[in-house]
């Protein structure tokens, strides 16, 4: 029998209060018992951004922290993002820049660009390209990403 | 199935040294290798695994005494971005830049780089310029022990450290460089983003009147631990870095690294990087 321990933090706002396995992961807590499957699993092991989210105001991989290590914090996924029915500007912004195809990676993409845009709030392209080099997507190119990120900041092309 | 018997998440240092006095521990930190050692089967889990990220005390960068003392819980994104280190040892920050991604420097600790004790590790050829030790504490005698030990001899091979299994890596220490210090770091990798290094070289040392001296340098992923290079230092010390200088201390940073082919990279070329390496942050120093 795996060792448990007890959680509480809080999760796009609300308290969560749970048990969990001592060597479960972040990724894998939000996805299997708390049902939230907008945080993806792809690569395992850091290296693809997919399953980035929010702790303390900071961008992590979530397939690479322990699950117990979230004690007593706050964790933002993408499902915390929008407000009710409208989304937030961030993913506003790249569904009005087409910087979408398959959409696996955007999740991540978009809560590591919310979170450079809050960090620096005139972030370059250069500043983007840097911040985005942990989310790899396969489909868009980046070109359009990084229209939909500087569109936020109004970053010249 | 599970091997891990307990989880602790200790406040105290003493705590954590007293579970470690008492048997195996797994530290978890950042959990950026823990994570995916343990997935791949390369690593298992001790009987207890203890969460160090809440141990007071661990956080800091400061500057005591003459010396700048970097807590293990230090992330590889907070050395970036810090003024002390940015002013007086900018090597760091500049290493800190080519590591791995954002995500993962916002978790990666310090301490949890060097006692992975990976020949590849980005962080520990900045410090062995610098000329860093490691503080190791333990619990013995029913006192907390505090020693240091030199990061030039503190990697005995891939992954083994002279850390004993009773002793937590507190903090990472060297003396405040002087006015005169420079330090420059070069690491190769096929794309710039979360690259495990093929070739890293770090130089450092007090340039004045154009003489280079107190010069230490570093190599990375070129010998089974990140090692001191010595015959390029002797090469270097109290030269005037001219291009016969540069020239002899290139060839003795060739002979200083004992490369391996490997999935990364062939003997040959990483010899070859060497010595590109070096004789291009020579260049940059003068």
């Amino acid at each position: 029998m795996s060792v448990k321990t007890e959680l509480k933090f809080t999760l796009n706002g609300r308290p969560v209060n749970i048990e969990v396995p001592v060597e479960m992961t972040v990724l894998n807590l939000l996805r299997e018992n708390l049902d939230l499957k907008g945080t993806k699993y792809a690569c395992g092991e850091g290296e693809c951004g997919a399953c980035t989210i929010e702790v303390d105001g900071t961008t992590i991989n979530s397939c690479l922290m322990y699950a117990a290590d979230l004690d007593g914090r706050e964790v933002l996924t993408i499902e915390g993002m929008q407000t009710g029915s409208v989304l937030h500007p961030m993913q506003q912004s790249f569904v009005d820049h087409g910087a979408v195809q398959c959409g696996f990676c955007m999740p991540g993409m978009i809560v590591q660009a919310n979170y450079l845009v809050k960090k620096n709030p005139s972030l370059t392209r250069e500043e983007m390209k840097r911040g985005l080099e942990g989310n790899v997507c396969r489909c868009t190119g980046y070109t359009k990403v990084f229209d939909a990120v500087a569109a936020i900041v109004g970053a010249e092309g | 199935m599970s091997e891990i018997e307990r989880y602790i998440a200790p406040q105290a240092v003493v705590e954590a040294v007293k579970a470690m006095a008492a048997g195996p521990v797994t530290i978890l930190a950042g959990g950026t290798d823990l994570t995916p050692q343990i997935n791949e089967g390369r690593r298992k889990h001790a009987a207890t695994l203890m969460n160090i990220q809440r141990l007071e005390g661990l956080k800091d960068i400061s500057l005591v005494d003459g010396e700048i003392r970097i807590g293990t819980l230090v992330t590889v994104t907070e050395i970036r971005y810090n003024a002390l280190l940015t002013e007086s040892a900018t090597i760091l920050c500049d290493t800190a830049n080519c590591f791995a991604s954002e995500q993962i420097r916002n978790a990666a600790t310090i301490g949890g780089n060097i006692c992975n004790a990976s020949p590849a590790g980005d962080m520990i050829i900045p410090l062995l310029v610098l000329g860093a030790s490691v503080e190791l504490t333990s619990w013995k005698d029913d006192a907390l022990f505090v020693r240091r030990e030199a990061m030039k001899d503190f990697f005995k091979s891939p992954g083994k450290t002279t850390r004993q299994d009773n002793e937590l890596l507190t903090a990472v220490i060297f003396d405040k460089p002087s006015a005169d210090f420079v330090g420059k770091f070069r690491k190769s990798g096929p794309r710039p983003a979360l690259e495990i290094s093929t070739v890293t070289v770090g130089i450092g040392g007090d340039l004045k009147d154009g003489v280079f001296k107190n010069v230490r340098v570093a190599f990375g992923a070129v010998g089974p631990t990140p090692m001191r290079g010595t015959a390029t230092e002797a090469a270097l010390e109290g030269q005037s870095l001219n291009k016969d200088v540069i020239q002899a201390a290139t060839e003795a940073a060739r002979k200083d690294a004992t490369p391996i082919d490997d999935i990364r990279a062939t003997t040959w070329y990483r010899d070859h990087l060497i010595g590109v390496f070096t004789e291009e942050l020579l260049n940059n120093v003068c």
